[in-house]
């Protein structure tokens, strides 16, 4: 594909604004632009058709089957767009006066009443974009709950070492020291190894349930007992909410506090990497930490990003609440993990998952036999798959399992689109045994072939420039 | 009840019974019987398409829409081109993931690819990052990307965006590093306080430009004491006057952000918008967040990928520079879209007219007794006036349908763009006269 500025045409533009109806300002002596900048020069039927193909190379949900783990890619219904889109939400300015913003207000309040309600929290709030930014957000009520005690020993964090790379990167950035624990065999928290990692040092844990190979710690509030009974506070990491929501709540799991991806569980859309929303809430003994707007809410709390948060992304999930209701959130949950088991199940006896037993909302294949057997990799699996018009699963992770793929089907996924699933990992499986080159080549009918990622780090080529 | 499962009632049976389960509490064996939630949730019965689309039009409706907003402060109504609302509601780019499998993600990966170079070229800077949550993370993302073992200490001026400095103090709390805030004199950082707080163990200074008051800063001048101190410069820069004003390049700047909100994004009551982040050649890989780069594929053709991802979270866990792993992809779209549709003649044109608008503004504010700028200094598409009985002022102008200025310390700051027709300068002028006069 040519890049935009490939086709760019000096002296080409649209009618956009009317001409000044004021007198023009001079820019200040010695503060004016030298060179003007290098953007394209378009009519309206080249952007249109330029940002038409880009569409046309990219996989969304609506395209077909999007297996991708920990990551939730469920239908995102159209008529949360429609809402968001609504001119009384798009056009109102963050800092209007209170009696101008009371819809938002309203938005922001009825949601969160709904999401301490299936989280089991007391307070919430919506400042965080992303999931990694809740648990910044999540990770500072922890450390501004000791500073207040004035408990300044407390400066370890604990993750399993099953656990996404943000956790230890966010314990971390909040100026803690992160303590990496083993997971037992069966892939949940090892009792004896949390035992010896806790002490008057421990801050905190950050743990995602179900974890991250799709398993629900059934010692899960033995868990939370003893890093309570250590001094510290337990972080819930929502990732994986989409399994249980409405079925357990991580409130009543113990937790403190949590964050939930709203782009996740709550069904708004990924926008190819964001805006994501990651709503943080907490118990009551923690609500004095929550962050606020100095703006809008005047100073004395720390903040996380500006204004109030992904706004518009809140109102897409609230519609997405409302209309499944007390009843639909549990349904949801529930074919989520009927999905993910029906698959596991279907697949299994070629591909094999990691641990044989019943899993939530993902389950992990464990290719490292295959491999060996085959020489075909759990990437070349992945890359093979694309040429079917699906997208891979997530690739070698969670890091405890070698040669992973990770698949989360969604409960908005057909029972004939999961058939279809596991016919195609059937015929990769044989097609391995007989073609594994064909599969180290793939994919062979994508929009490009493998790219050279090592290239692309060692000569960075990071924008264009006019040749 | 509304629902996305498409499966009926009888095929779900079906499933369960073919993994050899009756019920759905099996699913759940592992979970432990004393918290299973054997009660629904206190959260009404779900809607039907029709119920729920009135029910949040509902809420939409209890806000108010100002035909004119002369308010800014962080969030700014320009003009949106109707291509730019239209292209990033498809559903494709609506709905993809983070662009981790190149094969299937050519089309966000060119795009993030074209917005990196457009926001080199507004800012004359040499790397861009795939862009960050918002404007104020990316500053707080940027002094962090400052600090090294010796250097520890932001700086930020107190003529910043308020949010933006709770931002970075937030951060530095979090890294358990300090922030001291440079006074500003005459509604600018005062050049003589930075120059004493310049001290060896300085890591960087945050200046935003133009600044909260809406005035142009001595960019270069600030830029020069900051260096001569050994410490970096970030600037924080609106984009839509950088389509006219000297870029931060010029004015020496090592990393270079802002909000990106004006690019096309609606003020959506805060969000989202998108942070930008650019630096020099020879900071680029301390530069945190996703980077597309340019490549070839197997057959030798061009193709474009997530790059220098040795930086980040899932590479190097607790030693990564920053936690995030997500962009604001779809507005870093929206943001190259806008620029591409508005071309460098558009946005300046864009630049010019909301600095003549402003200025329009603030003459007729200031011909009404007792009103007059507070600030000697020149300014873009903000400035701050000391008005008498400026409440009842912004409350008359409210019910005509006009959103007025922001009250702030020791006056009211006011702002337009664009968008606003002299016609309705105009009215806002003679309202604001009509209540200081009574």
């Amino acid at each position: 594909m040519k890049l935009i500025f490939e086709k760019s045409v000096p002296g080409r533009g649209m009618s956009l604004l009317p001409p000044c109806d004021v007198d023009l300002v001079a820019m200040p002596a010695g503060l004016e632009r030298e060179t003007m900048p290098q953007l394209p020069e378009m009519s309206e039927t080249d952007i249109s058709r330029h940002y038409t193909e880009l569409n046309q190379h990219v996989h969304g949900v609506n395209c077909g089957f999007y297996p991708l783990g920990s990551c939730t890619m469920k239908y995102n219904p159209r008529i949360d767009e429609e809402m968001a889109a609504l001119p009384g939400f798009t056009q109102i300015h963050p800092l209007a006066p209170a009696d101008a913003t009371e819809g938002c207000r309203e938005v922001l309040d009825t949601a969160k009443r709904y999401l301490c309600e299936v989280s089991g929290m007391d307070d919430m709030t919506f400042q965080p974009a992303a999931g990694a930014h809740g648990e910044f957000t999540g990770v500072l009520l922890i450390k501004q709950y000791h500073d207040a005690r004035g408990d300044k020993k407390r400066t370890k964090i604990i993750v399993p070492d099953s656990a996404h790379g943000t956790n230890p990167a966010t314990a971390a950035m909040c100026g803690f020291e992160v303590v990496n624990i083993a997971s037992a065999p069966n892939g949940c928290v090892d009792l004896e190894a949390l035992k010896a990692a806790l002490g008057d040092d421990t801050a905190g844990l950050m743990l995602t349930n179900p974890n991250t190979v799709g398993i629900f710690d059934e010692n899960i509030l033995e868990i939370t007992r003893l890093v309570h009974e250590a001094g510290g506070l337990c972080y819930y990491d929502g990732a994986n909410l989409n399994a249980v929501m409405g079925v357990v709540r991580p409130g009543d799991m113990g937790f403190d506090c949590i964050h939930m991806n709203l782009h996740k569980t709550f069904a708004t859309p990924h926008g190819g990497g964001g805006p994501g929303a990651g709503a943080v809430g907490c118990k009551a003994f923690l609500a004095e930490y929550l962050p606020k707007s100095a703006l809008m809410d005047g100073p004395g709390r720390l903040q996380v990003r500006g204004f109030a948060g992904n706004f518009l992304v809140v109102v897409k999930a609230l519609t997405y609440i409302m209309t499944l209701g007390r009843e639909g959130i549990p349904e949801a949950a529930r074919n989520a993990v009927l999905n993910a088991n029906y698959l596991m199940r279907k697949i299994q006896g070629t591909f094999e998952p990691a641990f044989d037993r019943i899993c939530m909302h993902e389950f992990v294949l464990d290719l490292s036999g295959f491999k060996k057997e085959t020489g075909v990799s759990a990437l070349d699996v992945a890359k093979s798959l694309i040429d079917y018009g699906m997208h891979p699963p997530t690739m070698y992770f969670p890091l405890i399992v070698h040669e992973a793929l990770m698949l989360e089907p969604t409960e908005t996924e057909s029972r004939e689109t999961l058939d279809w699933a596991a016919e195609v990992f059937r015929q990769l499986y044989e097609l391995a045994h007989k073609d594994p080159e064909f599969m180290h080549n793939a994919p062979h009918n994508a929009q490009i072939g493998r790219p050279d990622e090592v290239r692309a780090a060692r000569n960075p080529v990071l924008r264009w420039q006019k040749s | 009840m509304g629902s996305y499962v498409p499966s009926t009632p009888a095929e779900r049976q079906e499933m369960l019974k073919a993994i050899g389960l009756s019920d759905y509490r099996e699913l759940y064996r592992d979970v432990p019987e004393s918290m299973y939630l054997d009660h629904p949730l206190d959260v009404p019965a779900g809607m039907s398409e029709l119920e729920v689309s009135r029910a949040v039009s509902a809420m939409a409706a209890k806000n108010k829409v100002f035909s004119t907003i002369l308010r800014g402060a962080g969030a700014y109504d320009h003009y949106i081109p109707s291509i730019v609302k239209y292209i990033p509601a498809k559903e494709e780019f609506l709905t993809a993931y983070t662009p981790y499998q190149a094969e299937m993600s050519q089309g966000i990966l060119q795009s993030i690819f074209e917005y990196q170079t457009m926001i080199c070229e507004l800012t004359g800077m040499d790397v861009s990052n795939a862009s960050v949550y918002d404007g104020a993370t990316a500053a707080a993302e940027a002094a962090a990307m400052c600090r090294d073992r010796k250097r520890k200490v932001t700086l930020v001026s107190a003529a910043a965006h308020p949010d933006v400095i709770n931002t970075i103090r937030t951060y530095c709390y979090g890294a358990g590093e300090e922030l001291r805030i440079v006074p500003a004199k005459d509604g600018k950082t005062d050049l003589d306080a930075l120059k004493e707080m310049l001290t060896p163990d300085v890591a960087s200074f945050y200046v935003q430009q133009p600044n909260f008051n809406g005035l142009f800063e001595d960019a270069e001048a600030l830029g020069e004491a900051v260096h001569a101190a050994g410490a970096m410069y970030v600037m924080g820069c609106n984009p839509i006057a950088l389509a006219i004003m000297k870029t931060p390049r010029d004015c020496g700047a090592d990393v270079a952000v802002g909000e990106g909100q004006p690019l096309g994004m609606p003020i959506g009551y805060g969000g989202p918008y998108l942070g930008f982040m650019v630096t020099t050649t020879k900071h680029m890989r301390k530069l945190p967040g996703r980077i597309v780069g340019e490549t070839v594929d197997s057959k030798g053709e061009r193709a474009y990928v997530l790059s220098l991802q040795a930086r980040e979270q899932h590479i190097r866990r607790e030693k990564a520079s920053s936690n995030i792993c997500s962009n604001e992809a779809l507005c870093a779209l929206t943001a190259g879209l806008y620029m591409a549709t508005m071309g460098p003649q558009g946005m300046a044109d864009a630049a010019r007219q909301s600095m003549a608008k402003a200025h329009y503004l603030a003459d007729a504010l200031c011909a009404i007794p007792g009103i007059a700028l507070k600030y000697p200094g020149e300014y873009f598409d903000e400035f701050v006036v000391e008005m008498p009985k400026a409440d009842e002022a912004l409350k008359a102008l409210e019910e005509a349908g006009i959103l007025g200025g922001l009250p702030v310390e020791g006056g009211v700051l006011w702002c337009a763009t664009e968008k606003a027709s002299r016609e309705a300068l105009d009215r806002a002028a003679a309202i604001v006269k009509e209540v200081c006069a009574g």
